[in-house]
Formats: C-alpha cells, sequence, structure tokens
C-alpha cells in the first residue's frame, strides 16, 4: 500500500472548494462536479474531499478516520487510541462498490475524546496537541495504521481513482457540510496508495494543493524541531503541519501566515511604512524555514472558513468567486462556472494574497484558528 | 656573508627563462623579493638562482615577454607512494635545523574534497526552474540569535510586530571574508577587504590583530574579534565593530593559538596590537579565562554587556571531532552565530604537521552541527557561519544546502587580491604585497584595484549562486539553507551518506 | 583635458612604464625586436625616480604655459590644439638644449644621436598613453585633474 519508490511525490493537479459563510449546510454533489469538470488535470491515480460540519451528532469528539491494510493494523492503531483516548463509537466508514475504484484499505472512523492523563505532564499543553501527539504515534509506530482525519464535526475522505468516483464510493451525497474542499491528483510516483492522495489533515486543517515544493527538504527538518514529523512523503503534509504551527499554536493571522509562506519580496519590504515593514522583516528573519517556495495553489479548510493561497511569483493558477453567502475556489474559471455560472464577483488570487473564507455563525465549533482574520476575502486594502 | 651551507635542501623550483624572449629589461630583478634574479653587468645578462624562488610567479606575470616559466625542481625521486617527495624534503629540513616546520596557508595534503563528492539538483517539468535574470532572486541573510515565534500585538489593525528582535547582521550575500589580521596581513590587503565589504554589503573579519585606526571608518562592516592573545582590544574597539567574535580556535591550526614571526611586527603593528615592536605574537593556546563551557558563558555576557547588547556575539571553532556537541555548548552559553572553520583554512604561519594532520573536513563537520542542533530544537537560537577552503560558488550553494547560513572565504580572497599560494607568507616577503609589512612590498598591493577585485569575486560568485538557486527552482536562500534534499552523493560510503544525511545520486 | 596623473604612493619601481613608452615609439613596435635592433634608438619618454622605497614614474607634464615652449628659439616646441599635448617637431629642432635646462621637472631628454630633444608626446592619437596601460599597479592613471 505504501509507496513502492522511496521519493518525495510531485502534488499535481486540481483543487477545489465550496463554502457557505452564513453556516448554511448542503451535500457533496456540486463540489464533486466542480472536480469532475477538471478530470484532465489528473490521472485518475488519486483523489480527496474533505467536509465541515458532517457529524452533528458527535460534534464534541474528535472524528479520526483510520485506514489499515490488515486487521492486525487495525487492532493495533485502536490499542493505542483506546490507552489514550476514550472511545465513544466507531464504524466502518460507509463506501459502495464503483467502477474505478480496485483494491482499497480497510477504511474505519472513531469518534473519540481526550482522557484527562493525557493532559498531565508538560508536553501537551491542549486537547489539539494530544490529539496530535496520538495521531503522529499512531502514524510513525503502526506498521499499515495511518489516521487521516482527526477534526472534530469533520472528515477528509480520500483514496485512489478520480475525484468523482471517490466522492461516489464514499456517498458523499449522504453528508451535509458548510465547507467542501477537493481535489484531484496526477501523481509522478506510486500507484495504488491510498494514503498518498490529497487532502492532508491535522485537527480540523485539511489541506489540498497543486504544485511542488521546492524548499520541502528544509520545511519538513524545520517542522520535526515543533514534534511533526512528515511520513507520508509528499511535500503537501508540510503545508498542513505548517499552518497548525503558526496559526493554532504560535496565534498568527493569516495574513500574517501568508507572508511567512509566500513572503514580499526584499525589494517590496523595503517601500512598506514603518510597522508594516517591521513585520515582514521580522517574519521572513524568523520563519525562513517555513518560506514555501515553488510554484503553489493551496487550498486549506478549517472550521471557521477556508484560505486560498498561491506562491508569491504566482506560477500556479487559482479562481475564487462570491455569490450571496457562498465562497468558491478553484484551479480554474469552468468549474466555478459549473456549478455558479453567473456568480456576482469572479476574480484570480493575487500571488502571496490569500483569499480568506469566514464562517459567521455562532453555532458551529471553535476552529483552530483562534485569532480570527480582521478582514475578509481580499485583504490588499489592508496592508500599508 | 658566509653560512655553512644546508646540503640536503634542495630548490623547489626551477626558473626557466626563454634567452629568445629575454629583453634583459630587469623587471624580475628588482620585483623579486627573494633575490633570485641578478643582473650581470659585465656578461650585460640576467641569470636567476632557482635555489631561492618560492614559486609566487611575480617575475613571470610581470615580464614583458612572458619570458620566464616557473616549474617543479625536476630533482625526482625514484617513484615511492610512501615517502613522496614533500615527505623526504621536510625530513631533510628538519635534519638541517633542527627547527619545527613551518606552512603558510591551509593544507595542502590529498585528503578528499567532500564538496567535490555532491552533487547539485536542477527542477525539471513537474517544477519550473527560475531564470535570475529575469525574476527575483534573493541572497539577503540575517545572522544572530531568532526567536522561536513571532508574537502580534493583539488589538492592531492591520498587525503590529510585538516581538523585539535580537541584534542581527544583514548581509547582501551569503559570503564574508574570514578573519585575516594586520600583521599576517598587510594594511593595504586589510584596507582592501574592509572597502569590498562595504561595498558589496557584507562583512570583514579583523582577525586577532586588533583594528588599525585608519580602518575605523570601516567598522560598520567590520566583524572585531576578541582572541587568546586579547590584542587590540579595548572597550572603543569592542562599540565600534558591527559583531564580536570570540576566536577559540581556528581551522589551520586547532588546538593552538595565532603566530606573528617578529620579522613582521612594525611599528604600526605594534601600536595596533600593543606589543613591542619585532617580538614575536605568539597567542596562548586557549583563552586562560576559558577553560571550560561556563568561562565562555561568561565572557560572552561581559562582551554584551560592555557593548550594552547592541551587536551579535559569534564564537569561531576549529572543525575537530566532537564539533556537534561543542556547538552545542556554545549555543547554549549564548553565542548568537557560531562559526566552524574546517581543516582546510589558511593561515600566515602554522607548524606544519598540526595545518595537514589536526581538525576535520568542514563538510562533515558542518553537516554534524546542523543536525545536532535541530535535533536539540535550538538551531534557531544561532547561526551557523562555515569556512575552510572555500573554492568557488558551487562550494558555497552545497554549504548552504547542508545548513550554513553564510561562510566565509579567506584563501580565495587572497587568491583574488593576487596571492599564488606558494605558502612562505610566515617569511614576510610576500611578493604580492598581501602577507607581508615591507613598505617596498606592501606598495604592490594597490587597494583600489584590491578591492575592485575582491568586489567583482563576491559579484561573480553571487550571480553564479543564484543561477544555481534558480535552477534549482528557488527564489529566496532560506528555502535553500539546510534543504539536503536537494544533494546527492557520489563516490560516498555508506557511512559518509549518513553523516551528512543526504542521499545518493540515482535515488 | 586628460593628462597623467602620478599617484607615487602605488608605484613599485617596475620601469615596465619606461619598457612600453620605448616600444610605443619604435618602428617595428614587436618588444623583442624593439630590444634586439632598435634600443639604442629610443628615449623612454618617462623615467621612473627612485630613492628608498619611494618611487614614481614622471613624465612631460604638458603644461599650460610652458616654459620649454618660450625658451625654444626655432618654435620646434609648440602646443598641439587637438590633444592638448606639448610636442616637440623633429625638424625644426637644432638641439640647443634650452628646453632642457628650463623644464621644471626635467622631463627632455636628449635625443638618441643628441641632435634634438626627447620627451613625451601623450602617445599621440592613441587613446591611452602606453606607461597608464602598462602599470601593473595603477600608478599612473589617464584622467583630468578636476576629477580628483
Amino acid at each position: 500500500m505504501r509507496g513502492i519508490y522511496n521519493e518525495k511525490d510531485m502534488g499535481g493537479c486540481a483543487i477545489a472548494g465550496i463554502m457557505s459563510e452564513s453556516g448554511r449546510l448542503f451535500n457533496g454533489e456540486q463540489v464533486i462536479r466542480m472536480i469532475g469538470n477538471m478530470r484532465e488535470r489528473g490521472n485518475g491515480l488519486g483523489g480527496g474531499f474533505a467536509a465541515y460540519g458532517i457529524y452533528p451528532e458527535q460534534k464534541e469528539h474528535y472524528a479520526l478516520h483510520v485506514m489499515c491494510e490488515s486487521a492486525e493494523a487495525r487492532q493495533a492503531a485502536e490499542r493505542i487510541l483506546s490507552q489514550r483516548c476514550a472511545i465513544h463509537a466507531d464504524e466502518p466508514i460507509p463506501t459502495r462498490m464503483t467502477a474505478g475504484i480496485g483494491e482499497r484499505p480497510m477504511l474505519h472512523r472513531y469518534f473519540v475524546s481526550v482522557r484527562p492523563s493525557e493532559l498531565e505532564g508538560g508536553s501537551n499543553k491542549t486537547e489539539g496537541d494530544a490529539i496530535v501527539a496520538v495521531v503522529m504515534s499512531i502514524n510513525l509506530e503502526v506498521e499499515g495504521a495511518y489516521i487521516f482525519s482527526s477534526g472534530k464535526n469533520m472528515g477528509i475522505f480520500k483514496g485512489v481513482g478520480y475525484a468523482e468516483e471517490i466522492g461516489e464510493f464514499f456517498r458523499l451525497e449522504d453528508y451535509q457540510a458548510y465547507i467542501w474542499i477537493a481535489h484531484g491528483r496526477f501523481p509522478t510516483n506510486t500507484p495504488g496508495w491510498w494514503g498518498g492522495a490529497h487532502p492532508f489533515g491535522l485537527l480540523d486543517w485539511a489541506v489540498v494543493h497543486n504544485g511542488e515544493i521546492s524548499s520541502y527538504g528544509i520545511n519538513r527538518r524545520y517542522l520535526a524541531n515543533f514534534g511533526y514529523h512528515c511520513t507520508l512523503q509528499t511535500d503537501t503534509e508540510v503545508i498542513a503541519y505548517l499552518f497548525d504551527l503558526l496559526v493554532r499554536k504560535h496565534g498568527l493571522s493569516f495574513e500574517a501566515a501568508s507572508m511567512v509562506f509566500a513572503p514580499p519580496f526584499w525589494a517590496e519590504i523595503e517601500r512598506m511604512s514603518a510597522d508594516r515593514r517591521e513585520l515582514a522583516r521580522a517574519l521572513r528573519v524568523v520563519y525562513g524555514g517555513a518560506l514555501l517556495n515553488g510554484p503553489f495553489s493551496v487550498l486549506v479548510g478549517h472550521a471557521g472558513g477556508m484560505v486560498g493561497l498561491n506562491d508569491r511569483t504566482k506560477l500556479r493558477p487559482m479562481v475564487a468567486a462570491r455569490d450571496g453567502d457562498r465562497l468558491y475556489v478553484a484551479s480554474e474559471e469552468a468549474a466555478v462556472r459549473e456549478v455558479c455560472p453567473n456568480a456576482e464577483s469572479v476574480w484570480h488570487a493575487e500571488g502571496g494574497v490569500p483569499i480568506v473564507g469566514e464562517v459567521r455563525s455562532p453555532t458551529l465549533p471553535p476552529s483552530s484558528a483562534p485569532q480570527r482574520s480582521l478582514t475578509g476575502g481580499d485583504f490588499a486594502s489592508a496592508l500599508g | 656573508m658566509l653560512k655553512a651551507r644546508q646540503w640536503l635542501v634542495q630548490p623547489d623550483f626551477l626558473v626557466r627563462r626563454d634567452p629568445d624572449k629575454c629583453i634583459q629589461c630587469q623587471v624580475c630583478v628588482r620585483q623579486c623579493s627573494n633575490d633570485v634574479h641578478e643582473y650581470d653587468a659585465e656578461e650585460e645578462v640576467v641569470i636567476s638562482n632557482s635555489a631561492e624562488c618560492v614559486g609566487c610567479h611575480r617575475c613571470a606575470t610581470l615580464c614583458p615577454t612572458n619570458a620566464i616559466s616557473i616549474e617543479q625542481a625536476p630533482l625526482e625521486f625514484r617513484p615511492n607512494a610512501n615517502w613522496d617527495g614533500n615527505m623526504i624534503r621536510n625530513a631533510y629540513k628538519q635534519a638541517e635545523s633542527g627547527g619545527v616546520l613551518l606552512s603558510g596557508m591551509g593544507n595542502d595534503r590529498p585528503y578528499p574534497i567532500y564538496w567535490d563528492h555532491m552533487l547539485l539538483n536542477a527542477s525539471q517539468v513537474t517544477n519550473p526552474s527560475i531564470d535570475p535574470l529575469r525574476e527575483p532572486m534573493e541572497l539577503l541573510t540575517h545572522l544572530g540569535c531568532k526567536p522561536d515565534r513571532v508574537e502580534l500585538s493583539p488589538a492592531s489593525n492591520p498587525a503590529k510586530l510585538a516581538t523585539r528582535l535580537e541584534p542581527q547582521l544583514e548581509l547582501e550575500t551569503p559570503i564574508m571574508f574570514s578573519a585575516m589580521s594586520y600583521g599576517s596581513i598587510s594594511y593595504h590587503a586589510c584596507l582592501s577587504l574592509a572597502q569590498a565589504a562595504r561595498e558589496a554589503g557584507t562583512f570583514a573579519n579583523s582577525g586577532e590583530g586588533g583594528l588599525h585606526k585608519d580602518l575605523r571608518a570601516f567598522a560598520d562592516n567590520m566583524i572585531l574579534q576578541v582572541a587568546s592573545g586579547r590584542f587590540g582590544v579595548d572597550v572603543d574597539y569592542l562599540n565600534a565593530a558591527a559583531a564580536l567574535e570570540i576566536k577559540i580556535g581556528q581551522g589551520a591550526k586547532p588546538g593552538i593559538g595565532g603566530h606573528l614571526p617578529g620579522e613582521k611586527v612594525d611599528a604600526s603593528i605594534s601600536a595596533t596590537r600593543m606589543i613591542p615592536q619585532g617580538t614575536d605574537a605568539l597567542s596562548p593556546a586557549p583563552h586562560h579565562d576559558i577553560y571550560s563551557i561556563e568561562d565562555l558563558r561568561q565572557l560572552i555576557y561581559a562582551l554584551k554587556e560592555a557593548t550594552r547588547y547592541s551587536k551579535p556575539v559569534f564564537v569561531k571553532i576549529a572543525a575537530v571531532h566532537n564539533v556537534a556537541a561543542i556547538a552545542s555548548g556554545m549555543v547554549r552559553a549564548g553565542a548568537e552565530v557560531v562559526v566552524i572553520d574546517g581543516f582546510r583554512g589558511g593561515t600566515g604561519a602554522a607548524p606544519t604537521m598540526i595545518r595537514d594532520n589536526v581538525g576535520i573536513p568542514i563538510e562533515f563537520a558542518l553537516a554534524a552541527v546542523d543536525s545536532r542542533l535541530r535535533q536539540e530544537g535550538i538551531r534557531n537560537r544561532a547561526s551557523v557561519v562555515a569556512a575552510g577552503g572555500f573554492r568557488c560558488s558551487a562550494d558555497v550553494v552545497k554549504a548552504i544546502a547542508l545548513g550554513a547560513d553564510a561562510v566565509n572565504i579567506g584563501t580565495a580572497a587572497l587568491v583574488a587580491m593576487g596571492c599564488h599560494l606558494c605558502q612562505k607568507c610566515y617569511t614576510g616577503k610576500c611578493n604580492w604585497g598581501i602577507a607581508t609589512q615591507d613598505p617596498i612590498l606592501t606598495k604592490r598591493l594597490n587597494p583600489n584595484i584590491g578591492t575592485r577585485r575582491l568586489v567583482n569575486l563576491l559579484r561573480a560568485w553571487s550571480l553564479e549562486i543564484k543561477e544555481m538557486m534558480g535552477g534549482m527552482g528557488i527564489n529566496a536562500i532560506e528555502s535553500l539553507r539546510g534543504n539536503r534534499d536537494h544533494l546527492r552523493g557520489i563516490n560516498l560510503t555508506g557511512r559518509e551518506l549518513a553523516i551528512l544525511d543526504i542521499k545518493a545520486a540515482g535515488e | 583635458m586628460k593628462r597623467v596623473i602620478i599617484k607615487e604612493e602605488f608605484c613599485i619601481g617596475c620601469r615596465l612604464c619606461e619598457i612600453n613608452c620605448l616600444v610605443q615609439h619604435s618602428k617595428s613596435k614587436k618588444i623583442i625586436k624593439v630590444f634586439r635592433n632598435e634600443r639604442d634608438s629610443l628615449v623612454s619618454g618617462v623615467q621612473v625616480e627612485q630613492s628608498g622605497y619611494v618611487s614614481f614614474a614622471i613624465q612631460c607634464r604638458h603644461c599650460e604655459d610652458a616654459p620649454c615652449m618660450e625658451a625654444c628659439m626655432t618654435g620646434a616646441m609648440h602646443w598641439d590644439a587637438e590633444t592638448g599635448a606639448v610636442l616637440c617637431e623633429q625638424d625644426r629642432c637644432v638641439g640647443c638644449w634650452m628646453c632642457i635646462m628650463v623644464c621644471p621637472v626635467g622631463a627632455i631628454n636628449t635625443g638618441p644621436n643628441r641632435a634634438v630633444a626627447s620627451k613625451c608626446d601623450l602617445c599621440y592619437g592613441a587613446e591611452m598613453p602606453a606607461c597608464v596601460a602598462n602599470c601593473p599597479n595603477e600608478a599612473l592613471i589617464y584622467g583630468e585633474y578636476d576629477e580628483e
């Protein structure tokens, strides 16, 4: 099941996302149509989705999606899980036989909460830290088991096949979510490894990525300092962990985090106003190891919304559109028009400037992004 | 004056003069400080005494008809892989003199050069390479202690920085000039290095000779060294600098202190170093107030107090066997930049045996230090600068990929100013005006030319670095730093690959 | 007007300026041939003065109000409007040596056959005088005095 070539896999492909900024729920049919429209960008060796708001009865518990190569692997993983978490419910993830989806691992989901003992003794300051530790533990230590989704009231569904086929396989028309994110993959590496598909997730972060990160070698080593271990041979993994580190743990806003991942050039920084320049410089100097170099188009979901970002030299496409309370993001405009032919506004993302969609609804659980962005959408005007 | 001849010591070089080309102009006679060439007025011809030739090429370079060639002396031994010519000749010298063999410059023995066993990547198809002539390519580098995270002021919109950063040195290019003392090299050489550092937006290092008063104007681009002899160190010196460097050791002679022969200590050196004229300036082997790691911490903080915490403190060590552990200790003791000097590092004078046999290659030392600091989670607390035999821009790129924040060049800088690596720096007779204090000879290094050549070298290397980075699909040096995925090894053992933590070509 | 500016702090006393002046003013312009065949018929326009480690190369300053022009009884010493140089018209010179005696820097010498005066002519017509082009340490530079 694991990659047969021990090399970094290239992030191919197509990305898409839809969210309702007022928190209204809808099923996966539209996002499947969006990603299906961009079928040509993939090669059928990977597809996936992330959805938020799908487990309302279990919304207080962490929903862990696990893929296992064998029953022994599942048992080993479950043993570790039950030591450190209380398992409130578990079941196989519902699927259906679908043309185009071949051999697959066992797919199971657990709804857990963190045992209080995990929070004593120092290294786990919050429940989130404890869950991250459990995920890293199982992924590193248990051969053949891999937790690929670990957030509350959200889930990642992914595997080997075209994205539309994966969508059908996981019966996504049965789920209601306020954010949907999708990905179609063009891997140059291994056939057959379900874990290599996008989205990559940790807690309620889900990342889909188009491009290749030439700074992966250092991003990976930088993250290791902070306890994040990259086990999945793909550069997208570092994006998820970097968002978790910078936004959840260090408390940076999405704008500040974007200035780390896709920083303005030094020549631009020199022309900024004094406060802005000082901030931009400090972010580059301190977070050099987190700079994402190389072309990328990234869409990151979290419980409070989604963020789209292009690399600072804008080498990958990203189109966004707003219509009513809906925000659409995709690699191609055609995908947006497929589901929203007459959007109120359509625009292309600017290199290094994030597209921020926020859910303004009091009934949803707090996201991993404690510092809400202070402006929505295009915030270039807020920069000095 | 008649002196007993040292019979066993034969010339190293043969001076060959083409009689058809020689025009008896006597430029060579005037230029050789070793009196190799002489004009015989009776015969009206220039003759050469090869015995004194050190192979510096001054005569050959200036000869207007290229009539002179310098060859290795053809007194060839029977081939012997164990006792090579050098070893035999060293034994003769010691038999005749009873002294310690001295050499200038760096280790010249044929140990493997690991830079030549590492290859760089280029991006194709899945990732575009970048053209540095058309797109921005950023080399700006900051040296100093960096925090783990940045705090923003909570209430501000737009966001404002709350964290206060420690003082950083800002370099336009990740290449600085190594420490070379005024004394080991001439004032003109020091001036050239200082001016070039200013022009290129980088830094030069005073070495342990103190700072000549006329170079104070360049102190903003100088790192001033506090070495074991504490030559020239007073509070004004410390406060003038852009940064301070505690020199514990250097790659050319780990474990022993600096050595400036008395021949090179003239009035000006004497005033700058605060020592009597004509005496050998022998720095003690250790700092006599640093006998253990906690003493280093004390000195670091003494310097910080003296300069009101306004500048970064560097600590320079030679690359030796447990360099990773030493570096870790130094960082925890408060060093903000760790400078590691590998065994190919140069010097004005060192005992040959120590120069050639003590210390380890910078490639391994750098990889080990970077990996260890990351393992311990303290890599951000200090920048790492690598030194010791960088010959070209590709070496620099490989060093940065292994984990260096910047590199120091010493030998390369001297070569740019005209050095021909004859290794006789300790005699004080450098024909190129670099490693001498003799005013006849120091005139030969015009600082305008020296500065221009150094700036050219830095500029050329910086452009090449940008080309190589662009090839890898990287447009900011932060993404090359420590990115070992862009290196592959060839002809390295499994152990060596593991220590460098790079894959083999083909993997 | 461009002149040869002397930087005595950089002169290394190699005398390559003298050698190249000879070659520039020779018939063959090939250095080995010059030194083999023409050496005796040439006098260098630039001379290196040396004492200890102080040395510098000096040639005619091409003065604005040249004493040699005033002293010349035949008008052989004249000012060339195109280059601003003071030149000696060899056909007019009678070898009286008044110019040599009045020159304040001693830049004029007797010619090879002692018949005429000989001095620097700024390598008439060349982009840069040979002494400047061949000084290995930039102790002679070619420029305007007020640029200094």
